[in-house]
């Protein structure tokens, strides 16, 4: 499957047409979709329609910008107008979105052709996707496992190249995650930069929405499109002799499988050799970073689904009722002390980055788990899936700082490992300089990668 | 409200519901809250520091 970038090259080249590669987008989706159940609703007809629109705006020169009649699949968390929102729950059985969330409404002004609505975690609220209504996405690289989540079916339709890129929705890791598992670039911008309005939310304090493509650059385009600015190219990359990275080692790298340890620390020497400065830092209360993630998460989420926890339990996948239920026994004083930690944790990023062009640290402590598994051996250790798999993620969901993941290679049952790059609060663009000029060296391989595993 | 006191409240008024898988749950965020009001970020009005004061160990964020 091609970048975006290569999209668009040969478009303007008038080599192909976005009705063509629309098409080998949906012929994908149609020949795995039963196999990795990553859409809950295919958008076939809308597609077609769209592409042609497309082709036929840009041959009488109306170029909408870099995403004009590229593929799209949305997450089924974001409303698109005269369809369901269905956030892969029962509970949400009848709704119609009577309008086009922000994020949406600007990919349509982009020009970006919506292929389908993407399987996911039910409201969000897990990393695997296995609760979901519409049953468990999986990843393309291997249909046992899980595809991270919660945007599970966003990730493997990218990685399956049944869409050119995706959109997310990351509250503790939902975007990276997903990226992660399936071998492709996700972004989560800095908190408060994309509206998240039009968006069901898991909690209004920690969502982020984002995307998730094949490069860096093609997560540039995607994210100046979200925030409305449909013909924002990337920017240029940082020289690599610039670059100052830090490595918070305590915590960050204390619990890891040891192919994900040995891909990060391969990258980080093959950065280190091209001229990356690299620095040693430590975040100081690391030790409270779940607690106060599931004081604030919990909560959130229980005030936004208290009303149908009483009216419609059933509807709810048990799982996901249970932990919603969990957050209604939480107590005022306490979120409030988590508040206070999340301020703490916030400042103390803020200081390790002061001398620092990003944090760099693994995205996912382990490769994609497989599906069904409630534990996972880690290193010497047997740790709970959910918990490993948010370990590195949600600290920048508690802080607010832009982070990427990026693929780093395969452990050798050729499952995708990746590296996270942090960056400065609302400084997203200054992060993606730092992704473009590190990615080369993060990813081995040719660039763009051979992450697609679709066919 | 003591930990103690808010889970043995919070697992009857689960059972009370009918949902008696949330007693494993609500353990495990009785841990999580232990190492919440442990950490040495709380304000205390008497000017101490909880840490200090052993309240809780840390590090305790609890499976869930």
């Amino acid at each position: 499957m091609m970048t975006i970038e290569e999209f668009g090259r040969r478009l303007r080249a008038r080599e192909i047409t976005s009705a063509q590669v629309t098409d080998e987008c949906l012929q994908r989706i149609d020949a795995d979709n039963p196999r990795l159940n990553a859409f809950i609703r295919v958008t076939a007809d809308e597609a077609r329609r769209q592409a042609h629109d497309a082709d036929r705006e840009m041959a009488a020169g109306h170029d909408c910008g870099p995403l004009h009649g590229v593929p799209i699949s949305i997450k089924d968390l974001l409303d698109v107008r005269g369809m369901p929102t269905t956030a892969a729950s029962r509970v949400r059985e009848g709704h119609v979105a009577a309008r086009d969330a922000a994020t949406i409404a600007h990919l349509r002004h982009a020009g970006a052709v919506f292929v389908g609505k993407t399987n996911l975690h039910e409201f969000a609220f897990g990393t695997t996707n296995e609760d979901s209504a519409f049953g468990p996405a999986r990843n393309p690289h291997d249909p046992s496992r899980s595809p991270g989540g919660s945007s599970g079916g966003s990730g493997a339709s990218v990685a399956a190249g049944m869409a050119l890129a995706t959109i997310g929705t990351d509250t503790g890791g939902s975007v990276r995650i997903p990226a992660a598992a399936c071998g492709i670039v996700g972004l989560k911008p800095s908190f408060g930069e994309v509206s998240i309005d039009g968006c069901v939310p898991l909690s209004g304090t920690l969502d982020h929405i984002g995307p998730l493509t094949q490069t860096v650059a093609d997560a540039s385009l995607v994210y100046h499109a979200l925030l409305g600015d449909a013909h924002a190219m990337p920017p240029a990359p940082l020289p690599l002799h610039s670059v100052r990275l830090a490595i918070p080692r305590a915590y960050f790298l204390d619990l890891l499988d040891d192919e994900v340890r040995a891909r990060f620390e391969e990258a980080v020497e093959r950065l280190r050799r091209a001229g990356v400065h690299m620095d040693e830092i430590e975040i100081r209360h690391t030790a409270d970073i779940a607690s106060v993630y599931l004081h604030i998460v919990l909560a959130d989420a229980a005030a936004y689904h208290a009303a149908t926890l009483e009216t419609m339990p059933e509807r709810y996948t048990p799982n996901v009722r249970i932990r919603l239920e969990m957050g209604r026994y939480i107590l005022a004083e306490d979120y409030v002390r988590a508040l206070a930690g999340r301020e703490v944790l916030r400042r103390e990023v803020d200081a390790a980055l002061a001398q620092h062009d990003a944090l760099i640290l693994p995205t996912l402590p382990i490769p994609a788990p497989p599906i069904g598994a409630a534990s996972v051996p880690v290193g010497s250790k047997t740790e709970p899936v959910r918990n490993v798999m948010l370990r590195l993620t949600q600290p920048f969901n508690v802080t607010g700082h832009p982070a990427i993941s990026i693929p780093s290679g395969r452990t050798s049952a050729g499952l995708p490992c990746a590296v996270q790059l942090v960056g400065c609060r609302m400084q997203t663009d200054a992060l993606l300089k730092v992704a473009l000029a590190c990615e080369p060296q993060i990813t081995p391989g040719p660039s763009p990668r051979s992450g697609n595993v679709g066919g | 409200m003591t930990i103690e006191a808010w889970l043995q409240a919070a697992i009857a008024d689960a059972e009370r519901r009918g949902l008696p898988d949330l007693k494993p749950m609500l353990e495990t965020l009785a841990r999580a809250t232990a190492t919440l009001r442990g950490a040495d970020f709380n304000d205390r009005a008497d000017g101490g520091s909880p840490r200090a004061s052993g309240l809780a160990p840390r590090g305790q964020g609890g499976v869930w």
